[in-house]
Parts: structure tokens; C-alpha cells; sequence
């Protein structure tokens, strides 16, 4: 690249500062004006375009390598639960059995662990088919309510779960109304593994988002039970897992955060786990997955990153060579007048 | 003020032979009988105030040609905004957004639009104000007006009222219609220039009544009343009937009498009149029309582009509608978090048709990104500041008038960059209107050495192009010597001008030759004649000479600027015309000695006119010896005519003098003489003034007989050779438009032989260019053919010359067609024109002469739908406007003082030359700027709305937005607005100087190379892979694990935000690739955009505004502490713009354009390295054409080659094989 019709002169001296910043200023305004302005006009030659091309392969490629290292490292576990855990005699009719609440909705479950889990090791709820991203679930919200309670009344957004026995529900919105509520204890023989539901949500979302002084109320009262009940003595912005659930998921597939187990655990542990199946999928024929992961820098388990970079580099390099190649056995010379169209005839 | 008196003892009108077009001043028809509709008006003279009342307050002189005031700027403009169908969607949509059904906050969709609508208006707004100011300045002018007992005062021409008394003096233009009451010269005689109304340079002569004669002093208008009743308002120039009431006496008026508003006092000292038609009332305000809104064609373009995306929209929201209707009919029940049906009914499966319905609406709106809201806007802006930079090119500022170019309207900046066709005025466009006379052919012996402008620029060019042939050793020996030749013939033309440089230039001489100038002329051997040809120049005229008291030289004024010309040179000669009296005209004349002048005397006994149909004068003068002589001058056709058999000596040498002057473009005139004795000349006085005094009908044919039995035998003396001058640089602009491909035509008022000469100037003509002259003229006269016969003979012309051209071999042979105005209603019909229009494209040349303002209209209309190609119009005054208007594009010619051509233009320049920068240099970037701007803006667009879309399949069609309403708020009006505008401003292929150097480029305008659906669906592909890039790998990569260290997975917001700022990262790298010149504004606009997003959201995560939407602190907690979101943007953007980037690398290296090629060759600077190489390029950079002067040279060299081949084989050499 080159640098064309700018001269660039520096003047020294105190007293003559402003008379050159005037002229330069004019300077300037003419050569603005005048479309005459320094510029840098590059030019894909081929050298420029071939070098171009292998150094953006050269980059990619490493870095799609250590991403794919990155994402092996994750450990994974993965278990669906939604259909197991439904007695043999009810598989029929699923939602028959989960609408009924005098059937007990336990559910046990062994894994053996295949390869060492570091701490922390994440618990998802991982739900499948369900479309919080649903234009009518995503606007049922009161973000104010949920900072200021009840002394923000402005909740029609919230309908149909705004007001219920004529008291407003607090909080309000489908999202909230149809809070997940299945629970999950772990056991590494008979030792429960203690599950930590702290700081699980941004912390921004807990000290800005969801107020402190703001108590679950009339929550869950009405005629339709949708999903978890919530605790009316633990203020919002300390209930984790509702503000997990209202972080509305992009797609229908979507994972959400649960908890943290803080001890390591090693392969061939093996783990129970003891589910309590409450929310209903069935209806809608949504699958229920519980997964446990490991994380890297790079966060979950997530190959594609990586292959894409590997991809998208090799093509360069790949495009890189056929320019090479084109460039040496059928090169035209760059800047050669023959190729101006009025050389043609 | 006495001086003038004196003066203005003449009678001019007994100059005449014609006494004025009326046959005596005595009134034999009565008052005009004018009652009933259409002649209502009444107009008491000198009682304005009787005006300021109903019924007869009429319109005040105030003009305007704004499109607004204040109070209609409002409805009329948003209306104008809303016409455009892109905002009236937008309108809806902001409308609906106030609905549940929309899928944003409304701010998100009202907003944007008030910007650009606001921006729009504002813009309009800053037009009309110029206009406005423009007209006040008109307005402003100030006028003598009657104030009261007999005292004129200044008054502004916008307080004239109907019935004031104005007085106008020389020079000032007419600030109303005005009727003539009286005028410096006695029998109230007044000289009128109408170029700003019909474009004839000629003055034209208006008289007043007898009875208002005397009121020729100020004082006399202090009891002066009178009564007009005439016709209303109405446009036609040429008609006026009306009765003036004076005295209790009715007299007639006639168009005579009435002095039009916008033309001009000449060779008067003052005139009085008073006001009749004021403002808009006044003829040349009713012959305006509105000058028509003008679109340019890119933009036509594009909004069948915006009509298509229209239908795209409609497509996905349908699809995107069944898609909502089948998932709400049988999925929504059994979703139960959703609780339907809403009360709304937006979302209930037991009516899931009207649920779709609203969700139509919803769909329309969100997809809406897919039409460029901000796109119009975005080009106005642009347009703006490209027109900002046409206006400040100091290239195009002219420096003796101070006037810079002037975009008047910017909206067609990028059609200068595709013209075809020009069509040119002639008199003020091309020409001064100035007479230079330069040379002149005496008793067989041509004078003169100065060469006129054209020869000039053709000697250096060709010095220039000899220079560079030797260069090249190749195939050029041959003609070498032919070279040498042709060199030798012009140094002497060069180095002749150098001689006597000193000599300060005199206007309307450019005359050099010592043989006959300071008196030199006595020793040369035709003496006597030199001495004839003097006297015919210093006698045979009409003007009238005006002594300068401060310098003590004569000014004349003269009717044409040739007469003006040849009184000039006469005096410089020594024969200086000083005073006319009504009988006799006075010389001072340096001979025999030239030292000292004697005054003589010669009586004028006739004077027989010039008119165009006689294309001769003569004067019948006694000498103070008392010879007769009768002194010619006229066109040479026809004064060859009349010669008698012995006054036919120098008639050879002069023809050939003649035919080089012509083909130099001069205006030639031939002069004669011929001695009378008594007894002839006082038979033939007597039958004329029996003539001139008779009435009737065939008064003037009688006249013309008589005279023409007197002007026959005559003697011939010489001819002149009087330089129309060309304006500054006006063959080389004409040169180098023809090397850009451009056609030029010639629409001229003037007559056949004067627009041939300027053809000649122009190099439009050359010798050896085969002429079609199409007209009526040469069909007899006699024979009062009906229309029909004359039509087919035009028919037949034009068929016989259009088999011409299909039959010629040689494929250097060039024609032109020059057809004149009469012919030109019957080409002009509509059976015929399309044979006219086919004929007029095969040739290289056409010139159409003594064209009516109308038909320059309607030739400019059929150039424009015949061809298909787009046409500019370039004049300079009012007859113009037609022509300026109907075209694609107008130019005004803005240094002269008329206004109308200008106010009708779309661009106005100070001269003619400058038109090639405006074209080559301006047209050219502004049209590739704004093709590329516009690709890109579909580009982006697509890329972005098609991510919503996408989307919606993942969300359920639900009409769900991924973004945050803000984010697409920015998106088109922020994030990404500001590089495309400096793409549309700052983009240069190839610099000014290049773009100069080769005017080829230029043809990718008119070849459309930038804008063709080719390239416009390549870049809608371009989008439609950029949306699937970044949708996909988002969601793929965002897709259920975590995204963060601390095991977080992405909800909405962070996936939206992270699609997000890949979209904002690959359009603005995608637009820093598609650039090829950056100053330091581009990459600031370019790379600043990009991080505006990142400050804009790191902004807007501390609002507390975000709060509700999930986007709180995203970037600085969310976001931003993760290397997946950061790897993920890098990974898209370079995907995006992989293959755009290979596609033009190869294209570079397999297709390189020409600008291509050019950019390689300044970038390795072989420019500078090899100048033999470039000056090469350069001078083949053009494209095949077979006028200008190039043209002219190489046909030059043709002729010499074929001269000098022919030589060699009749010398019976082996002659090499030439190509």
C-alpha cells in the first residue's frame, strides 16, 4: 500500500503553531473539497492476494485446532430422563400420569462415571421442544415488577397471569408462571454430593435486575398450577433458579444452568441420582435431558467451533494454492496495458 | 445625456428601406374591436393606484418559483415523502407498531422514520430556500419608476404595479411587459435583445405610437393618463392586441409596441413604458412551464430493486404466516406454558386464519429490514455533498465571472456518468456571440496570418502526436515525412502569432498581417481595390457610431456583431466611421497619407436592407466627388450571382480563399461594388420610392424585385472572414467528449450557413466529411406545393441518405446531417421521425439550424424515447428552456446574465469546457459511487433481515425478534449508514487526472458496467450467503452448551447480541473491501462504525433502559469475558467475506476491467517509470469517433498517407504493405 500526494510536514516552532494550523486546516478544506485528500489506494495483486490468503489459513487452522482441544477436554454426561421415569404401566398415557399429583413423581437413576470430572461440575436441566422464544411467552414479563413488586402496577403485559383473585401475582408472566420444577439429589454411593444453587445467575441480574425486597405474592394461586412454586419468604433476587428460568432461551433445545457440584469425581464413581419428574413435557412431547459437564475456557462441549475454523482455514489455503497455481502458469501481468480494452481489437 | 440627445435626432426608421416592417407611420386601420372574453384587461397608465383594488388589482410583479411557502412546506413535503412507496410502508408500519400486532417497541419504528423523513424535508427545505433566494435577488432589481410630478425614483421590481410608468435605460433588462411610449430617438424607435426569450442574437426594433412620441422627458409625465384595454394573460411571444385610449382618442396596438419582460434595452439610451402584464401575468412567466421533477435512471432502477424485495417480503411473511398458522392451529393447544387463546385472538388455534392474518401484519413489519429504509435518505445525503464537490471543483470555477458550477438539483449526479448524447445550443453555449475579424481575401490576395483558435489547438495536437508517433519506430516511417509536412505548414501558423505579441487585443480584431495594416496597404499592387474594399466595410452598414468621450474612441452599435466586426477593422485599417447623420455618413479617412486623417463625406441616397431571404445589403452612396457607387455585401453564393462578366477577375483566387476560410469555420461575407451614373441610378430612384410609398400587400415583394434589378453587375472586391468566436476550450471539450463516446448534436437558432461555420470551428465538421443537407429550401419556391408533396420530398431525402450510408465502403467515411428547422416539423411527425431519428444516429455529426425553442424540445424528446439512451441538454438561454426541461438531464450555461436557462437547469456551469469535467470526472464517480452504494445497501440489508427470518422457523413463526428493537433501530440508521455514505462520497476508481487522461472510462457508465441486474443479483447472493453465514454459525456454535468458564449458557439477548455484532463486523469489512481509495475519513467512518457498536453496547448495558430486555451489562458480564463470543465474530466475518474476496481477486486476474488495469499500473508506479507507455495509453484511451479534432487530424493523416502512397506507386516503387 502506498501513501499518495500527502506531504506531511511538521513545522517547529511556538509562534508559528497556529499560523500552520491554519494552513494546514486550509490545506485541508482544499484538498477535502477538491476529493484530492492523501489516500491509500491498495490493490489485490497477486502476491497481496496469495499472501493474504495463506496467512488467514495459517491463523485459522491453530486456532480451530486448540478450540477442538478445548471442547475435548469437556467431560459429559448426558441422560434422558422424561420417558424412563414414567412407570411401566403409565407409558400410555404420559399426561395422565403427570397431571395426576397423587402418583409419587421419584425417579432414580445410576451412572458410572467413564473419565475424571474436574470442579466444578455443572448440573443442566436441558429441555427440548419448548419454545420459550415464543413471541407471546417472551413479552409475559414484568421487568419492573420484578425490581419494584408490587409498588409497580403497570403489568398488562404480563395477561393472562396478571392478576389473580383480584391481587396482582407477583411475579407475574407466563415465563414465571411456568418456573421448571423438577429437582434433582446426587448421590456418590450413599453420600449425598452436595449441589450448590448459589451463583448460578449473572450476578447483574441478581443485584440489578430482580429486587431484593421483592417477595413472591399470590404466585401460583390461581385455577392452573403451571410449574414451581416459589418460597414467599425468599426475596426474588435470592430465588436462582427463577431468574435462571427467565433468562428466555434462543432456541427450542435449550440448556439451563441448575446447579454446581464442587468435588471432583473420578472415573468409575458412579453416581445416583434421585429426580423428582414434575414438569410437564409430555404434552407437547418435549424431551427432559439432565446433563452433567466439565468446562473449558472456551465453555461446553461444542466441536463445531473448532472444525469450523479448521474449515474455513483450509479453504483459504486451499483458494491460496489455486491462485498460486493459476498465478504461476497462466500469470498476466499485473498493470501490462494489453489487458486495457482498447488493446483488444 | 446631451450626447444621446443629439444622437437620437436620427430617424432611424428612414434607414430603412423597409420603414420598420410598416409601410408608412400614418394610421389607416382603426381601433382594434376587442370586446368579450379573453380581452378584458384594463390598464390605467400612471394611476397604479387605481390597481391596488379589485377587479382591477391584478398579480404584483413578484415572482416565484419555489415549490413551497411556509405555510403549505409541511403537508406538500411530508406528502412528497410519502409518495415514495418505501416510506409509505415504513409510515404504515410505525402506524401499526402502535397495535399489539407489532413485534417492536414503537419507538424502534418511528423513530428511524422521522430521521429520514426529517432529513429528507430538511434537505428539500435548504433547496427551496435557495430558490428562494435566488428569485429575491430577481425581485430585488431596482427599476425607475414614475413616483409623482414628473420624478422617477429606484423602486424594487417586485413593487411594480400594472399602470406605473417606467423608465429603463440601456443595457437593463425589463422588469415587466411593458408598452413603449417613447425613446431616446425621435420617432420613438427602440432597439430590443430577446435572447433570453427565442435565443435570436439579432435586435429586434420596436416602435412607438406617433401620439405618445413626446412624452420623452420626465416632467411630461406628470399629467400623463391614459386607458389600455388589451387581451389578458397569455403566452404567446409574438401577438398583442390591444386599444390605447389617449386624449379621447382610441388607438390600435400592435406587438410592435410591446416591450417583454426578461429581454433587454440596446443601443438605446432610455426608454418610458408602462407596465401592462406584471409577475406572472407577463409573457415569458406564462411561456415557463414547471420544470418537471427528473429522476435519474439508477434510481429508477432501483425502485423496481425495491419492488422486488418488496415481493421477497411478501413471500417470506407468507411462508412465514402458514408456517404460524399451522403451528398455532395444531401445536399451540398442547403447549401449555402459552396459555391460548389470548384475548386478542393474535394467538388462538380454534381461529387460526385470523391469528395468521394479524400475524401477516406482524411478519411485514419485522421483516421489514429487507427494504433500505434509510436507503433514500443515505443517497440524498450523498447527493448532497457529491454535489457539494461539483460545486467547490475548482476546475469548473470560472474565474472572469467568479462563478463556480452549480448542482441545482442533486438527484442526478450519477446520470452524468452514463450521458449518450448532448445536445448542444450554439449562440452563448458554444460561441461568444462575439465577432473577431481575422481575415480577408482582397482583389485574389489573401491577408491575415492570425490563426483562429481552431487551428491553433489542431497545430499543437498534432506537433504533440508527431512527437509521440517518432517515438515509436514501428509502422509510422511511412507517413513520417508526411509529418514534416504538415509540421512546416502549421509553424507558420504558430510562430506568425508570436511576432507581435505586445499589441494589446482589440475587441472584434484579431487582424495581423503587415502588408496591409498602418497604411502598408498603398504599396501593395491592387491598391484601388484595397481602397474599394475599405469603403464598402466603412460604409455598407446600419450601425451607429458612439464617440467615448473619456478615451476618445468610437464605439459603434451595430444590429449584428459582424457589422460591428468589419466597422472595427475598417478603423483599424484607417478608415474610421465616426458620425452619421440622417443623410450622410462620415469617415475619417487616412487617405492618401496616413498620418493625417481627412473627414469625408458620403450621402446615403439608399439603403437596401439585409434580410435573411436576400442575404445581401447594399448601400447607394455619392462621393464627395459625386461618383455613385453602389456598395454590396453579402453572402458568396449569392453575390457570385450577380457579378457582372468583367467584375469576375478575382473570382477564382477568392472562391479558394473562401472554401479554406470555411473550412476553418470563419463566417464569410463577399464584397462588390459597382459604379452608377446619373441617369441609371435616378430611373431606377425613381421606381423605388414609387414602390416604397405604395400600399399593399405585395409592398415588400415589389421592394425586393426593384432591388434586386439594381444589385446585379456588380464588381467583385473581395471577402471577409469573420471568426464567430468559439467560448474558451470549447473544441478541446468537444474533442475529448467525442473520445468519451459521447454523440454531439447541434440544436441552433441561427441560420444553415452560421451553424456550418461553428460545426467547421467545432471539428463536428471537417473536410471530407460527406454532408447531408436535408431542407425545403432547395424545392421551388414557386410552386406552392401542398404538405404533403413537401413531406415526401423530405421523405425522400431522408431514405436517399440513408441508403447513402448503408452503401458506403469505407469505414473511415463519415457523415453529417444538418437539417434546418422547417424540414425539421415534417421529420419531426410521427410517421416519419423514427426514419429521421435512424438516419441522424448513423452519422457522426447533426446539426439542426434555425430551430424554434419548441422543436429543440421535441428533438431532445425523440433522441431521449428513440434511442433509450440518455440525453443532456446544454444552452444558455431562455429559448433553451424546452430543450433543458425535456432532457434527462439540463445544463445552464450561467455566466451570461439571463436567468432562465440556469433557473430551468439541473446543472448550471460557467462555460462550456467545463462540461467535460462535470461528465468525465464527476459524472463518472458519481455513478459508480452511487452503483456501488446502492448494491451494497441491498447487500446489506438482505444480509440482516434474512437472519430475522430465519429465526422465526426456530421460534416457532411466532414473530418473535432475536434482537433487541434497539439494536435495529441503530442498525440501518447508525451501525452501518455512515461507511456507505462515504463509499457514495469518497470513492474514486481512478483519480481526476486519470479519469481526464482516459476518457474510455467513461463509456462504463453508458455501458451501464456498475448497475446491470448481473451484478445487482450477484450482490443479493452475496447477501442471502452473508445471513446464512452468520445465522448458522451462531446458532450453531451458541447453540445448548455453555458458553463461559462458569458453565453459563446463552439466553436470547447473548445470541442475538453475538449474530448481532457478526452482521455490524461483516458488512463494514465487506464495504472496506469493496472500497479502493481510503483517506483517513473512510477508515475512520469504516472501522469507527464497528466500534461504535462495541461502545454503543457497552453504553447501552449500563442503561437502565436495557434492564428489560436481557441486555444489561451484556457485553461487559456476558459477553465480553468470552473468548467464544469474540472467536465466534472473527470466524463470521471472514467467512462472510471469503468468497466476495475471491471472486474479485480473480476477477482482477482473469477479467481486469479497465480501471483495473489502471489502478495496477499507478500502483506500481509504471506510470511515471515508462511515460512513453502512458502518453501511448493515453492517446488510444478513446473511443472510435469520427469528430472532434483528433478525428480531424487522423483523417488528415489519412489523406496524406493515401497521397503519399498514391505518389509512390505512380513513381512505380515497390510500395510497402500498408494496413
Amino acid at each position: 500500500m502506498e501513501m499518495e500526494g500527502g506531504s506531511s510536514s511538521t513545522s517547529i516552532g511556538i509562534q508559528n503553531d497556529t499560523v500552520s494550523l491554519r494552513q494546514r486546516r486550509s490545506k485541508f478544506m482544499h484538498q477535502f473539497t477538491q476529493q484530492n485528500l492523501p489516500a491509500c489506494k491498495p490493490v489485490l495483486t497477486p502476491p497481496w492476494v496469495i499472501s493474504m490468503f495463506f496467512v488467514f489459513g495459517v491463523i485459522f487452522i491453530p486456532i480451530g485446532l486448540l478450540c477442538l482441544h478445548a471442547s475435548q477436554s469437556v467431560v459429559e454426561i448426558v441422560y434422558r430422563y422424561d420417558a424412563e421415569c414414567v412407570p411401566e404401566p403409565l407409558r400410555s398415557n404420559k399426561l395422565a400420569y403427570i397431571k395426576d399429583s397423587s402418583i409419587p413423581k421419584n425417579c432414580t437413576k445410576h451412572f458410572k462415571i467413564q473419565k475424571h470430572m474436574t470442579a466444578p461440575i455443572y448440573i443442566y436441566y436441558q429441555l427440548d421442544n419448548y419454545y420459550q422464544n415464543h413471541r407471546r411467552y417472551v413479552k409475559s414479563r414484568s421487568d419492573q415488577q420484578l425490581l419494584h413488586g408490587l409498588k409497580y402496577d403497570g403489568i398488562s403485559t404480563c395477561s393472562p397471569e396478571d392478576v389473580n383473585n383480584g391481587h396482582p401475582v407477583v411475579p407475574c408472566g407466563l415465563i414465571a408462571w411456568s418456573l421448571f420444577n423438577d429437582t434433582y439429589t446426587f448421590f456418590r454411593g450413599i453420600d449425598e454430593l452436595r449441589v450448590n444453587r448459589k451463583n448460578i445467575a449473572w450476578q447483574s441480574d441478581r443485584d440489578h435486575k430482580f429486587g431484593k425486597e421483592v417477595y413472591p405474592f399470590n404466585f401460583q394461586n390461581g385455577t392452573l398450577i403451571g410449574g414451581a412454586n416459589l418460597d414467599p419468604n425468599i426475596p426474588l433476587s435470592d430465588q436462582e433458579d427463577l431468574i435462571v428460568w427467565m433468562r428466555t432461551a434462543a432456541l427450542p433445545t435449550f440448556r439451563k444452568l441448575y446447579g454446581r457440584i464442587e468435588e471432583n469425581l473420578d472415573a468409575d464413581d458412579v453416581i445416583s441420582v434421585n429426580l423428582l419428574n414434575n414438569y410437564n413435557t409430555y404434552s407437547f412431547s418435549g424431551s427432559k435431558t439432565l446433563v452433567l459437564s466439565t468446562s473449558s475456557w472456551l465453555g461446553g462441549r461444542n466441536n463445531f467451533l473448532g472444525m469450523a475454523y479448521v474449515a474455513i482455514g483450509t479453504s483459504f489455503i486451499f483458494i491460496a494454492s489455486i491462485f498460486l497455481l493459476l498465478h504461476v502458469k497462466n500469470s498476466r501481468s499485473y498493470g501490462d496495458t494489453t489487458n486495457l480494452s482498447w488493446n483488444w481489437k | 445625456m446631451t450626447r444621446g440627445r443629439i444622437r437620437a435626432r436620427i430617424r432611424r426608421s428612414s434607414l430603412y428601406t423597409f420603414a420598420c416592417y410598416k409601410p408608412s407611420p400614418t394610421e389607416e386601420d382603426g381601433p382594434h374591436d376587442i370586446q368579450g372574453p379573453g380581452y378584458s384587461r384594463m390598464v390605467y397608465c400612471n394611476q397604479p393606484h387605481i390597481h391596488e383594488q379589485k377587479p382591477l388589482k391584478y398579480c404584483s410583479n413578484y415572482i416565484s418559483t419555489t415549490k413551497y411557502n411556509v405555510l403549505t412546506f409541511f403537508p406538500k413535503a411530508i406528502f412528497e415523502q410519502f409518495r415514495r412507496v418505501a416510506n409509505l410502508y415504513f409510515l404504515l408500519a410505525a402506524g401499526l407498531s402502535l397495535t399489539p400486532v407489532s413485534p417492536f417497541d414503537p419507538v424502534s419504528m418511528i423513530a428511524p422514520l422521522v430521521f429520514v423523513v426529517g432529513l429528507s424535508m430538511a434537505k428539500e427545505a435548504l433547496e427551496d430556500w435557495r430558490r428562494f433566494m435566488q428569485d429575491m435577488k430577481v425581485n430585488l432589481r431596482k427599476a425607475s419608476v414614475h413616483k409623482k410630478n414628473g420624478v422617477f425614483g429606484p423602486k424594487p421590481w417586485m413593487k411594480l404595479r400594472v399602470g406605473d410608468i417606467v423608465k429603463v435605460e440601456k443595457d437593463q433588462f425589463f422588469p415587466a411587459d411593458l408598452l413603449l411610449l417613447s425613446s431616446s430617438y425621435e420617432d420613438g424607435i427602440c432597439y430590443v435583445e430577446t435572447m433570453n426569450l427565442d435565443g435570436e442574437t439579432n435586435l429586434k426594433v420596436k416602435q412607438a405610437m406617433e401620439t405618445t412620441l413626446p412624452l420623452d422627458d420626465d416632467p411630461t409625465f406628470k399629467e400623463f393618463s391614459a386607458t389600455i384595454s388589451c387581451e389578458d394573460p397569455n403566452p404567446s411571444l409574438y401577438t398583442f392586441v390591444g386599444n390605447f385610449e389617449y386624449d379621447r382618442q382610441v388607438y390600435p396596438l400592435e406587438p410592435t409596441q410591446i416591450l417583454l419582460r426578461d429581454s433587454r434595452l440596446r443601443n438605446t439610451a432610455y426608454v418610458y413604458g408602462v407596465v401592462i402584464f406584471t409577475g406572472h401575468d407577463s409573457k415569458v412567466m406564462q411561456n415557463s412551464t414547471k420544470s418537471p421533477s427528473k429522476r435519474s435512471t439508477i434510481e429508477k432502477k432501483m425502485d423496481k430493486i425495491i419492488y422486488f424485495l418488496f415481493s421477497i417480503l411478501l413471500f417470506i411473511s407468507l411462508i412465514s404466516s402458514i408456517g404460524f398458522i399451522l403451528k398455532t392451529k395444531y401445536d399451540l393447544p398442547k403447549w401449555w406454558y402459552l396459555r391460548v387463546p389470548d384475548r386478542a385472538n393474535l394467538f388462538n388455534p380454534g381461529k387460526p386464519l385470523t391469528s395468521g392474518f394479524y400475524h401477516l401484519v406482524t411478519a411485514l413489519i419485522l421483516y421489514g429490514y429487507l427494504i433500505p429504509i434509510s436507503l433514500y435518505v443515505s443517497i440524498e445525503v450523498v447527493k448532497v455533498l457529491q454535489a457539494l464537490f461539483i460545486n467547490k471543483d475548482i476546475h469548473m470555477y470560472d474565474e472572469e465571472t467568479g462563478t463556480p458550477a452549480d448542482a441545482r438539483t442533486s438527484n442526478l449526479n450519477e446520470e452524468l456518468g452514463q450521458v449518450d448524447t448532448i445536445l448542444s445550443d450554439k449562440t452563448g453555449t458554444l460561441t461568444c456571440n462575439q465577432m473577431d475579424f481575422l481575415k480577408c481575401s482582397i482583389a485574389g490576395t489573401a491577408y491575415g496570418m492570425h490563426a483562429s483558435d481552431v487551428e491553433l489547438a489542431a497545430a499543437k495536437q498534432m506537433a504533440m502526436d508527431s512527437d509521440g508517433q517518432n517515438g515509436t519506430p514501428t509502422s509510422w516511417e511511412k507517413s513520417g515525412k508526411a509529418f514534416q509536412e504538415s509540421e512546416i505548414q502549421l509553424e507558420t501558423v504558430v510562430t506568425s502569432k508570436d511576432e507581435d505579441a505586445p499589441k494589446p487585443p482589440i475587441k472584434g480584431f484579431s487582424f495581423e498581417d503587415m502588408r496591409i495594416m498602418n497604411g502598408h496597404w498603398l504599396e501593395e499592387p491592387h491598391a484601388d481595390v484595397i481602397l474599394l474594399f475599405f469603403r464598402i466595410l466603412s460604409l455598407c452598414h446600419t450601425a451607429i457610431p458612439e464617440p467615448n468621450e473619456e478615451t476618445g474612441t468610437i464605439t459603434y452599435e451595430a444590429e449584428s456583431p459582424d457589422e460591428g466586426a468589419f466597422l472595427v477593422a475598417a478603423r483599424e485599417f484607417g478608415f474610421e466611421f465616426c458620425r452619421r447623420t440622417q443623410s450622410s455618413v462620415f469617415v475619417h479617412e487616412r487617405y492618401p497619407s496616413f498620418q493625417e486623417p481627412i473627414e469625408r463625406e458620403y450621402k446615403i441616397l439608399n439603403l437596401l436592407n439585409f434580410t435573411s431571404k436576400r442575404k445581401r445589403m447594399s448601400v447607394i452612396v455619392r462621393d464627395e466627388s459625386g461618383q455613385i457607387l453602389l456598395l454590396c455585401k453579402g453572402a458568396d453564393s449569392i453575390i457570385f450571382d450577380r457579378l457582372s462578366r468583367n467584375g469576375r477577375m478575382y473570382e477564382e483566387a477568392t472562391t479558394k480563399h473562401l472554401n479554406e476560410y470555411g473550412e476553418a469555420g470563419l463566417r464569410t461575407l463577399a464584397l462588390a461594388y459597382k459604379k452608377l451614373d446619373e441617369a441609371e441610378y435616378s430611373a431606377w430612384n425613381e421606381e423605388f420610392t414609387r414602390v416604397k410609398t405604395s400600399f399593399g400587400g405585395d409592398r415588400e415583394a415589389m421592394l425586393e424585385k426593384v432591388s434586386d434589378t439594381m444589385e446585379r453587375d456588380l464588381i467583385l472586391v473581395g471577402a471577409t472572414a469573420v471568426e464567430d468566436k468559439l467560448q474558451k476550450g470549447v473544441p478541446q471539450c468537444i474533442d475529448k467528449l467525442a473520445q468519451a463516446g459521447l454523440k454531439i448534436w447541434v440544436l441552433t437558432g441561427d441560420k444553415m450557413e452560421t451553424a456550418i461555420n461553428i460545426g467547421y470551428a467545432c471539428s463536428l465538421l471537417r473536410q471530407g466529411m460527406k454532408q447531408i443537407c436535408i431542407t425545403t429550401m432547395n424545392t421551388d419556391t414557386l410552386v406552392q406545393d401542398s404538405k404533403q408533396a413537401l413531406k415526401e420530398n423530405v421523405l425522400m431525402q431522408i431514405t436517399n441518405a440513408t441508403q447513402m450510408i448503408k452503401l458506403e465502403k469505407d469505414p473511415n467515411a463519415a457523415f453529417a446531417v444538418i437539417i434546418d428547422g422547417k424540414t425539421l416539423t415534417y421529420a419531426l411527425e410521427d410517421d416519419m421521425k423514427h426514419q429521421f431519428l435512424n438516419l441522424a444516429v448513423d452519422c457522426a455529426s447533426v446539426i439542426c439550424c434555425r430551430v424554434s425553442p419548441k422543436q429543440k424540445a421535441l428533438v431532445t424528446r425523440l433522441v431521449k424515447e428513440g434511442t433509450g439512451k440518455i440525453t443532456l441538454a446544454i444552452g444558455d438561454g431562455a429559448n433553451d428552456v424546452g430543450m433543458i426541461q425535456e432532457a434527462d438531464i439540463g445544463v445552464g450555461i450561467s455566466g451570461c446574465e439571463g436567468m432562465q436557462a440556469v433557473m430551468a437547469s439541473d446543472f448550471a456551469i460557467a462555460q462550456f469546457r467545463f462540461l467535460e469535467r462535470l461528465l468525465v470526472v464527476h459524472g463518472h464517480w458519481c455513478y459508480k459511487r452511487i452503483a456501488q452504494m446502492i448494491c451494497y445497501f441491498f447487500y446489506k440489508n438482505i444480509a440482516f433481515a434474512l437472519t430475522i427470518f430465519y429465526f422465526e422457523a426456530f421460534a416457532g413463526f411466532s414473530g418473535q425478534s432475536l434482537y433487541v428493537d434497539w439494536y435495529m433501530l441503530l442498525f440501518n440508521v447508525v451501525l452501518t449508514s455512515l461507511p456507505v455514505i462515504s463509499l457514495g462520497v469518497f470513492e474514486q476508481d481512478v483519480d481526476s487526472e486519470v479519469c481526464l487522461q482516459f476518457p474510455a472510462l467513461y463509456q462504463q457508465g453508458p455501458k451501464n458496467l456498475f448497475f446491470d441486474w448481473y451484478r445487482i443479483f450477484g450482490w443479493m447472493a452475496n447477501g442471502l450467503y452473508a445471513s446464512l453465514i452468520i445465522f448458522f454459525l451462531n446458532i450453531i456454535i451458541f447453540y445448548d452448551q455453555a458458553f463461559r468458564i462458569g458453565g453459563q449458557t446463552a439466553d436470547m439477548t447473548a445470541v442475538g447480541t453475538a449474530m448481532f455484532t457478526g452482521v455490524i463486523c461483516a458488512v463494514n469489512c465487506q464495504i472496506a473491501l469493496t472500497m479502493s481509495h481510503f483517506t483517513w475519513i473512510q477508515h475512520f467512518l469504516v472501522w469507527g462504525s464497528v466500534i461504535s457498536w462495541y461502545l454503543f453496547l457497552l453504553m447501552y448495558g449500563e442503561l437502565q433502559y436495557s434492564i428489560p430486555v436481557n441486555a444489561y451489562r451484556i457485553l461487559l458480564e456476558v459477553l465480553g469475558p468470552s473468548p467464544i463470543y469474540w472467536s465466534t465474530t472473527l470466524l463470521v466475518t471472514v467467512a462472510c467475506n471469503l468468497p466476495y474476496l475471491a471472486h474479485i481477486s480473480f476477477q482482477r486476474m482473469f477479467n481486469p476491467l479497465d480501471h483495473h488495469v489502471i489502478q495496477e499500473i499507478k500502483y506500481y508506479r509504471k506510470d511515471i517509470e515508462d511515460r512513453h507507455m502512458w502518453r501511448k495509453e493515453r492517446s488510444k484511451a478513446r473511443e472510435k469517433t469520427k469528430i472532434g479534432f483528433t478525428a480531424r487530424v487522423d483523417a488528415k493523416i489519412r489523406h496524406l498517407k493515401g497521397k503519399l502512397a498514391r505518389k509512390y506507386s505512380s513513381m512505380g516503387h515497390c510500395v510497402p504493405q500498408q494496413r
